[in-house]
This record gives C-alpha cells, sequence and structure tokens, in this order.
C-alpha cells in the first residue's frame, strides 16, 4: 500500500452521531492511564500496572470484596476477616456526592458557556456558612431534620450569592468570570482559612472548629450495624441522593423547561438568543447563582459527612468538576455514574504516593476528551489522491 | 522610627516588589503575545508549575542556574505545544484546552517534584549596595532583564514586521492568510513562546525571586497573569507596570509584619495578616472592574479573533 498516494482531508460533517462522545470519553480514560503509566515509570513507580490495580481495589474493592460483603449481608454476620466488604464502596459514594454537584455546578453554566471554574470558592462558602449554620446559630439540640435543612439552605445561599458575584460582574460589565471566579476561589481558601485556622472559629491550635454536634451530621450506614453488622464500619450517607436529585432536576430543567432551552440557546449562538428575545444579562446572573448554589450545597455536604470543619478542608473537588462536567459532556444524568468513577480515583489515589497522579490523569483525560471535540464537527478522511473512493478511517 | 529609616524601608519594599513582580512580568509579557496571534492559553499557573520543577530539578542536578532556566523555559514550551496542537490543528476549545493543561502541570509537577520538595537551595551571590545592603546579584540581574523585556516586546509587536504580522493573525486571521501569512504556523509560534515564558517566569521564582520547590509553587500567580493581561489591555508596557504592583501587593503582607512599623504592623496580628493575603486576588478582580470602565470609554478590546480557530475557508473572522 503506497502512503504517499493517500492524504487525510479534514471535512465538515453535518450529522451529530451520538456515539463519539462515549467513544472520546472511553479513549479518554484509556489514554490518561496509558500516559498516567509512563509518568509513574518516571517518578519511579516500577509497576504501573500494580499501582493502578492498588488503586482500583482502594476505591472500589475487589469481586472477592462483594461478594464476602453479600453472603455475609445475606447471613447477617460481620464482615469476614481479611475482606473489605463494602468499605471502598461505602468511601467511594462518600466522596463521590460533592464531586457531583460540583459537576452539576459546572455543567449548568458551560452549558451557557459561562466558564464558572469557582465551583471550589463556592464550595468552600457553602461549607462555611453551613459550618456557621450547625455550630453557631442554631442550638445543639436542633432536630436533626431541621439542622440539616438549615444548614443545606446557608449553604446554597453562600454559594449562590457567591456564583452571583461574577455572573453579575460578567452580566453588567462584561468582566471575564474565569478570572474572578478564579481570584474568588482563592479569596474563599483564604477566609476559611482566617475563620478555622487562626480565627474566631478555631478551637485552641486545632485548626479546627471541632466535633459538630450529632444534628449536624449526616446519619451513616454503619448506625445501623447492631442489626446489620455487614454495614459496621460504613461512612456512606444519605447526601449522595441529594446529588442524585438534583441531576435529575437539573436534567429536567436543561431539557424539558422554557428556561433550560433558553440556557441552551445562549450557549449554542448567543446571537441568536438575543434576536429571540432571551436576556442575556437575566440569565447570566441566574445560572451563576444556581451554580454557585450547587457547588455551595456540596460544601454543606461535605462538612455533614466529616462533622467538623478544619484548616485541612480538602481543595479542588470544584475542578475535579470541571472534569467530571467535560467527561459526561455536560449531560446532568451520565455526571451520576462519571462522579461515581472520580469518587472511586479519589479514594483510590488518597493513600498513593506520588500524590498529584489524580491531578495529572484528570488533565490527560480532558485534554483526550476536548481534543476529540473535533470529531464532533469535522470527519477525517483518509483518500486516494486520485481515486474519489474514501475509506471514512478515524483517526484522532 | 526616623525618617531616614522610613526611606530605606521604603526602598527596601520597593526593591521586594520588583524582586515578586518580575516572574509574573515574565508569564504575562508571555501570554499577551499568545493572545496578541488570537490563543488564550488559560494554562500558565500549569507551565509556571512546571517550569519552577524542572527549573529547581536541572539546576539540582548540575548546580547551573542559567541552565535551571532554560531548563524551565523548555518544559514551559513543550506543555505550549500540546496546547498549540490542541486547540489550533484539532480547533479545539481554547479555554478547557488550557485549563487542561493546568491540571496536567499541577500534577506532572507535583509527581515529578517529589524528590526536589525541601532540597537546598541556589546560594544567592550576595552584592553589598547603598541603601539596601544585602543584595544578591541574580534577583538583579532578573530585575533587569525584564525592565528590558518589556520596552522590547512592545516595540517588537507595534514597530516591526513580524510584530504586525502576528497581530493581524489575531486581529484578521483570513485577511492575513489571504496575505500570505502562515496564520497556523504564527499562532503555534507565539503560543509556543508564551509556553516558554510562563516557564521562565516559573523558573524564575524557584531558583530566584523565591528560591526552593514545593508543590503549588505559585499559588495561582499563573492566574492572576491571565488577569493582568486583560488589564494590560494585551499591552507589554501596561504589562509591566501592573505586574510590579502585583508583586508588592504579595510582598506586603510580609513587610507588613514588621514590628517597627508604626500603625500598620500585622506583626501582633497574625490572622489580620491571613485576611491581607487575599489582597492580590481581590485587587485582580477590582483592577478588571476599573478596566472593564476604561475599556468601555476608549473602546479597547481583546484582539478580535481571540479564542476563535481558524479554518481556511470556513465563515467567521
Amino acid at each position: 500500500m503506497n502512503l504517499l498516494s493517500r492524504r487525510i482531508r479534514i471535512e465538515a460533517r453535518l450529522d451529530n452521531p451520538g456515539w463519539i462522545g462515549v467513544v472520546s470519553s472511553i479513549l479518554g480514560i484509556v489514554l490518561a492511564l496509558i500516559v498516567g503509566g509512563f509518568v509513574l515509570r518516571a517518578a519511579g513507580a516500577n509497576d504501573p500496572i500494580g499501582t493502578y490495580q492498588e488503586i482500583f481495589k482502594e476505591g472500589f474493592g475487589t469481586p472477592a470484596d462483594w461478594q464476602a460483603g453479600i453472603t455475609a449481608l445475606l447471613a447477617n454476620t460481620d464482615c469476614p476477616k481479611g475482606s473489605l466488604c463494602f468499605g471502598p464502596l461505602s468511601d467511594t459514594l462518600v466522596k463521590a456526592s460533592p464531586i457531583l454537584l460540583t459537576a452539576l455546578a459546572c455543567i449548568i453554566a458551560f452549558r451557557m458557556k459561562l466558564w464558572n471554574i469557582g465551583a471550589d470558592g463556592q464550595m468552600f462558602m457553602g461549607a462555611w456558612a453551613a459550618t456557621g449554620v450547625a455550630v453557631f446559630l442554631l442550638p445543639p439540640t436542633t432536630d436533626r431534620p431541621v439542622m440539616l435543612a438549615a444548614m443545606a439552605l446557608a449553604g446554597i445561599l453562600a454559594g449562590l450569592l457567591y456564583g452571583a458575584i461574577p455572573g453579575f460582574l460578567k452580566a453588567r460589565l462584561n468582566i471575564n468570570e474565569i478570572i474572578t471566579t478564579l481570584m474568588l476561589n482563592y479569596i474563599a481558601y483564604k477566609w476559611m482559612e482566617y475563620f478555622v485556622v487562626v480565627g474566631p472559629w478555631s478551637i485552641g491550635d486545632f485548626e479546627s472548629t471541632g466535633k459538630f454536634p450529632a444534628a449536624a451530621s449526616w446519619p451513616r450506614l454503619t448506625e445501623l450495624s447492631d442489626r446489620i453488622p455487614v454495614l459496621s464500619g460504613l461512612t456512606v450517607h444519605p447526601g449522595i441522593f441529594l446529588g442524585i436529585v438534583a441531576a435529575i432536576l437539573l436534567a429536567w430543567i436543561l431539557y424539558r423547561s422554557r428556561w433550560g432551552y433558553e440556557i441552551r440557546v445562549i450557549g449554542n449562538n448567543p446571537k441568536a438568543a438575543r434576536y429571540a428575545g432571551i436576556s442575556l444579562r437575566r440569565n447570566i446572573i441566574l445560572v451563576m447563582g444556581l451554580s454557585g448554589a450547587l457547588a455551595g450545597l456540596a460544601g454543606m455536604n461535605e462538612v455533614a459527612a466529616l462533622r467538623e470543619l478544619n484548616g485541612r478542608f480538602q481543595r479542588g473537588f470544584g475542578f475535579t468538576g470541571v472534569i467530571i462536567a467535560w467527561l459526561a459532556r455536560l449531560n446532568p444524568l451520565a455526571a451520576i455514574l462519571v462522579a461515581f468513577l472520580f469518587g472511586g480515583l479519589i479514594v483510590g489515589t488518597q493513600l498513593i504516593q506520588p500524590q498529584g497522579i489524580a491531578s495529572m490523569l484528570q488533565g490527560v483525560i480532558l485534554f483526550v476528551v476536548v481534543g476529540t471535540e473535533l470529531l464532533f464537527h469535522y470527519r477525517v478522511r483518509v483518500e486516494k489522491i486520485e481515486q474519489v473512493t474514501a475509506a471514512p478511517e478515524a483517526s484522532p | 522610627m526616623t525618617g531616614n529609616e522610613l526611606f530605606v524601608l521604603a526602598v527596601t519594599i520597593l526593591f521586594g516588589a520588583l524582586v515578586s513582580g518580575t516572574p509574573l512580568l515574565f508569564a504575562t509579557m508571555g501570554e499577551i503575545f499568545s493572545e496578541r496571534a488570537g490563543v488564550m492559553n488559560l494554562g500558565i499557573e500549569g507551565m509556571m508549575l512546571v517550569g519552577a520543577m524542572s527549573g529547581f530539578a536541572a539546576w539540582f542536578k548540575t548546580g547551573n542556574l542559567l541552565l535551571g532556566l532554560l531548563a524551565g523555559m523548555a518544559f514551559g514550551a513543550l506543555l505550549a505545544l500540546l496546547h498549540a496542537f490542541i486547540t489550533i490543528s484539532l480547533r479545539a476549545d481554547q479555554v478547557v484546552s488550557g485549563l487542561a493543561v493546568t491540571f496536567l502541570g499541577t500534577g506532572l509537577s507535583s509527581i515529578l517534584g517529589q524528590p526536589y520538595v525541601g532540597q537546598r537551595t541556589p546560594p544567592p551571590t550576595t552584592l553589598v549596595l547603598p541603601i539596601l545592603e544585602h543584595v544578591a546579584a541574580e534577583q538583579l540581574i532578573i530585575i533587569v532583564v525584564g525592565l528590558i523585556l518589556a520596552p522590547l516586546a512592545w516595540y517588537y509587536l507595534n514597530r516591526t514586521r513580524p510584530g504586525l504580522n502576528l497581530r493581524s493573525v489575531g486581529e484578521y486571521p483570513s485577511a492575513a492568510d489571504s496575505l500570505g501569512i502562515n496564520v497556523l504556523r504564527t499562532r503555534y509560534l507565539y503560543v509556543i513562546f508564551g509556553g516558554a515564558m510562563s516557564g521562565l517566569g516559573g523558573a524564575t521564582m524557584s531558583l530566584i525571586t523565591d528560591p526552593g520547590w514545593v508543590d503549588g509553587k505559585t499559588s495561582g500567580l499563573g492566574w492572576i497573569a491571565v488577569g493582568l493581561v486583560i488589564f494590560a489591555s494585551w499591552d507589554p508596557l501596561r504589562g509591566l507596570w501592573v505586574s510590579y504592583f502585583f508583586g508588592l501587593l504579595r510582598r506586603l503582607p510580609l513587610d507588613l509584619q514588621n514590628p517597627a512599623l508604626p500603625l500598620i504592623s500585622t506583626a501582633n496580628n497574625p490572622s489580620l495578616g491571613r485576611l491581607m493575603d487575599m489582597l492580590p486576588y481581590l485587587a485582580t478582580i477590582f483592577i478588571l472592574i476599573l478596566g472593564s470602565r476604561e475599556a468601555l470609554r476608549k473602546r479597547l478590546g481583546a484582539p478580535a479573533a481571540l479564542g476563535v480557530p481558524y479554518v481556511r475557508g470556513e465563515r467567521g473572522l
């Protein structure tokens, strides 16, 4: 075969097949693992595949663990010694709940081509406000549902305001929201440090607010362990349902409501939206507010799971949300699955050296996902120069 | 505190501002060129981190400071090349690709930089100057490099043929193309140049202005640079003084810990110092607000084709 007599042509695509999204997302993950393997090698890890197996085992458990768990569940006995049973899955769900919410925050904003990179800061503010309500505003004897609802409300409000600020600046003064949301991230980190590390909320030198009252914490599955012993030690909590319900609501808004239609029109073609009488300014502020509110809820969700606010409150969930949003192709329902996978990635890489591997894998995934975007709009053909018969070979 | 002492203190603070503003200046210059050619690169933070890490590593292995700076530039450029390929050749969204650059750079520098955390740092060559007393010669040199670079960059952009080509590619690529300028090659060139400058900024930081490597060394400086480019209205000379102003803001919390300062010292109030750390970030938002007013009044604006991939023969800019 003479390669020189062929050429690669890139031509516009008129259809928009759905398989491309799935293929490129999977391709992204696979390529990220391959590239990540080389980087791990370079960093001195001799057995990248072993490292990945370790990550998977830490993040999700092994089939043997699940089987042992199910057996113990049916027999109503303890988890057998040496087996993790549902432990990894439970940890993964705990991490998946905040990142699902931050991913949804990104999805709604990105749908309108509003680059809210500040979900991290909005989440911090949500966590801060929820803590304020739980520890300093309501008495510890408050009923758990009332307390949790008040915390959620506080988190949502704080996130909403913190998201609406860059929205307002964008709508009124056309100030780049990427920069403002990012700067607000750092401001939120410092704000939190001020209160919790050195400031008025820290107890002694512990850089912490101290343990929350029981009413301000999510109930955990382990609390049922006196009746179902296999659940002992599982920290999974109902917060994951917040994310799932929010995802379904968001999907409904985006695909079934008039507002969602407006959002999608603005995202695809702001000019057309203007001619159709859709208010850009109003929608920018509203969507940024909603986006911030979702991230703020993520913050509440996380502190209620941690049961204290301390100086080690984890950064980066907002950025993970960006990756999940893209990998899910801005589809709220797909985000549920992707968030679960990433929860596993976070849990699995927590104990593994070197650190930073999660961030690197996320970067590569994002590259591949966005790089293959081309395939949505163009068809890559390899064709012979003389003849027009074309073999539709796709290459990234 | 006497007047003379205050003067000395003021000079010290100003020198500190120049020192800590210089890495920012390099990154800002690089991004101005990249954006003027029509490609936004939000990956500055990642490229700076990789530059800082690889620069430090190269110095650590060889003991050669210049080699360290060059290594930082090379690896920053390499990361930018990836961004260029994804956004120029594959025509992908520049915002998302830039974010990916930052993620990748953060992760890579964290993984590969692990052996270098908390290691010994380059020993400064101390000069004894009047007023400032002990100054590292390397800091002085890098400041001068920055001071020369900015006017040169301005001259290149506004007064030379290649500079004109660069601007035309960012403003009206199809017109540039019709005049025989290779749009894609020009864009590749300046995106890579921007990456090299970011890498230089990072390496300058880890080797000269704030020696040493820790995870997340740049702490958002790259993002501030993105903001400064907008406030500088894509003008290198404005970029120069804004960078120094931010250098001042970054140093201020440190300087104010000086107990000798009357009234405004934060020495006895660490939590106030914590709030002061917000200043550079708050100021970035603030200058963007100021800048937007000015932009409306003077009709300054971004390069017209910023963020738009160029495809020959397609409708668009």
